[in-house]
């Protein structure tokens, strides 16, 4: 790991070491401060702590089996990382999903970008000194994590979207169960929004804090809602669809200030547009319908035909053993996770195992920018600074 | 599923050809993705006209990754996705390095968002990067030996 007299040399200022474990670092960031008083010199940041080799697991198991590996990465945003990856293998295999499975997908990952979101803006104002705030947010979070429960079977890790569709068919009663959601969760948006976007404190924190121009952000390569809060309108959704975005009406929220404020009032209004996605998907799901493809010795076959039809079963045994090859080739695939573009590079060589699986985590690529945005600021700035680029360590670190 | 991203790549294409013809060794179409190949000199260059050219403006480099095709020679490709936020295009630029000697040309003078990216692909399978203002370990300990995303090195680590 990086030492402080290589990283910062030896000179007047003051060298501080920012975590690995700190609060506000959201996991196992360090940052190596070169101070002058109070004001930053120069940061540095030092990645690694979290590092678990996950591409190079997924080189070692077949395209199926590395789905539950990528829940791991993001772990506020798994469904997003699930999908991302499951794009990809379909698009190596020229795969078509039904309709009504991609609106499901564009569901669970609108539900899951509002609980992505409402992790980031409780710890963000615990960070700056709002309790209460966190406890609100977490509230609405375990709703969506119970609708998540009663799809996938799990909270977090849900492994619920596969390769052709999706895992299992959802829960009976699951309109009432999102529709409750939805009508309670305006006015909760609206209650974090009196405790926060009046508050002199808030505003005394944030505006002006972690300012870097639009050009400097598209330069390190920044996406989301970073970028979106500099006055570019770049939104994976919109630019390039995936999923059957193109079919939805959703805005994409914009500030002009890019500072740290403005990156939490472009959260606060996405969550409400997502919002508005969900319901538009709940009215296109119809009740009835495939949630898989048919591609026998891709998508595994149903349990019934599995117990009647030999080829089902020969099928099954198949996928389950051996998996299946994509004919060679490479596909990167964007998507629009809540931190910015999430993608997935495959390169296959025709074998059941991927040649090479690569994940652009936005995390990792937003956090290059963090040493400019702090530099000649407050240490105090910097915690804000490290909060509203929104990184989650599983990702960064992958 | 709409493919917006690459429909207009056969005018990059050929916008590169009419700058310096030598600069796309070979053109890959696959599901709908451009992939131009490119001389391992004249990376720097190419990229430079993706990005400098008013018709390309590729303002930004999404992302950086490395395939080990081990134990083939040139064992190594290097895959860069440009993308232009104005124009909403996409295309991938690749380049071939040689196992015996992995270096390559940076792209951190053109992009300062390549640096994470490099430093990513140095760490994990051992390329050198010419021009690269901070070339160290990123994910690894400085003291590790070998890179693991390299195809001969086991997936369960070295004992």
């Amino acid at each position: 790991m990086t030492t402080v007299e290589t990283a910062v040399g030896t000179s007047k200022t003051m060298v501080l070491n920012m975590g690995p474990q700190h609060p506000s670092t959201h996991g196992v960031l360090r940052v190596l401060l070169e101070l002058d008083g109070e004001n930053v010199v120069t940061a540095v940041p030092d990645l690694g702590y979290l590092h678990t080799g996950i591409e190079k697991s997924c080189e070692d198991k077949t395209y199926s089996q590395a789905i539950t590996l990528t829940d791991r990465m993001d772990y506020l945003n798994p469904l997003g990382n699930n999908l991302v990856y499951c794009l990809a293998v379909e698009k190596l295999l020229g795969l078509e999903v039904p309709k009504r499975a991609q609106y499901f997908r564009v569901m669970m990952v609108e539900l899951q970008r509002v609980s992505s979101h409402l992790v980031w803006l409780g710890t963000h104002a615990l960070d700056m000194g709002a309790m209460s705030v966190m406890l609100y947010c977490f509230r609405e979070r375990e709703e969506i994590l119970k609708i998540f429960e009663r799809f996938a079977g799990q909270r977090m890790m849900t492994s619920y979207i596969r390769i052709g569709g999706l895992a299992l068919e959802p829960p009976a009663g699951w309109r009432e169960l999102v529709k409750r959601f939805l009508d309670m969760m305006p006015a909760r948006i609206d209650e974090y929004e009196e405790l926060l976007t009046k508050n002199r404190i808030w505003h005394g924190r944030l505006k002006g804090v972690g300012y870097l121009p639009a050009e400097t952000l598209i330069a390190m390569s920044t996406t989301g809602p970073g970028l979106r809060a500099a006055g570019v309108a770049f939104d994976n959704r919109k630019a390039f669809p995936y999923s059957s975005y193109e079919e939805f009406d959703f805005n994409v929220p914009t500030r002009t200030e890019s500072d740290c404020f403005a990156r939490y009032l472009v959260r606060v209004q996405e969550m409400r547009e997502s919002l508005k996605i969900v319901r538009q998907a709940m009215g296109k799901i119809t009740d009835q319908g495939p949630i898989k493809s048919e591609a026998p010795g891709i998508v595994p076959p149903q349990r019934e035909k599995m117990k009647t039809e030999m080829e089902a079963l020969i099928y099954h045994f198949k996928i389950f053993t051996e998996g299946f090859s994509p004919p060679p080739g490479e596909v990167y695939v964007p998507v629009e996770s809540p931190r910015g573009e999430l993608g997935c590079f495959i390169a296959s060589d025709g074998s059941p195992k991927p040649l090479r699986v690569h994940f652009r985590g936005p995390s990792f690529v937003n956090l290059q920018a963090l040493p400019l945005m702090v530099k000649g600021q407050l240490i105090a700035d910097t915690v804000a600074s490290i909060g509203t680029i929104d990184i989650v360590l599983g990702e960064v670190d992958r | 599923m709409p493919q917006p991203a690459h429909a207009n790549a056969s005018a990059v294409i050929d916008r590169l050809r009419t700058w310096k013809p030598e600069s796309v060794s070979q053109v890959i179409e696959y599901r709908g993705e451009t992939t131009v190949v490119v001389p391992h000199k004249l990376l720097l260059a190419t990229a430079e006209q993706c990005k400098q050219d008013p018709e390309l403006n590729f303002n930004q480099l999404s992302d950086a990754t490395c395939v080990d095709r081990f134990p083939n020679e040139p064992r190594f490709e290097l895959n860069y996705q440009l993308l232009s936020i104005p124009r909403l295009a996409r295309i991938r630029l690749r380049t071939s390095v040689s196992g015996q000697q992995p270096v390559i040309d940076s792209l951190e003078p053109l992009w300062p968002g390549a640096n994470w990216l490099e430093r990513e692909i140095f760490d994990l399978f051992g390329i050198r990067f010419e021009g690269h203002t901070d070339l160290r370990r990123i994910l690894l300990p400085d003291e590790f030996e070998g890179a693991p995303l390299r195809r001969d090195f086991p997936v369960e680590g070295k004992r």
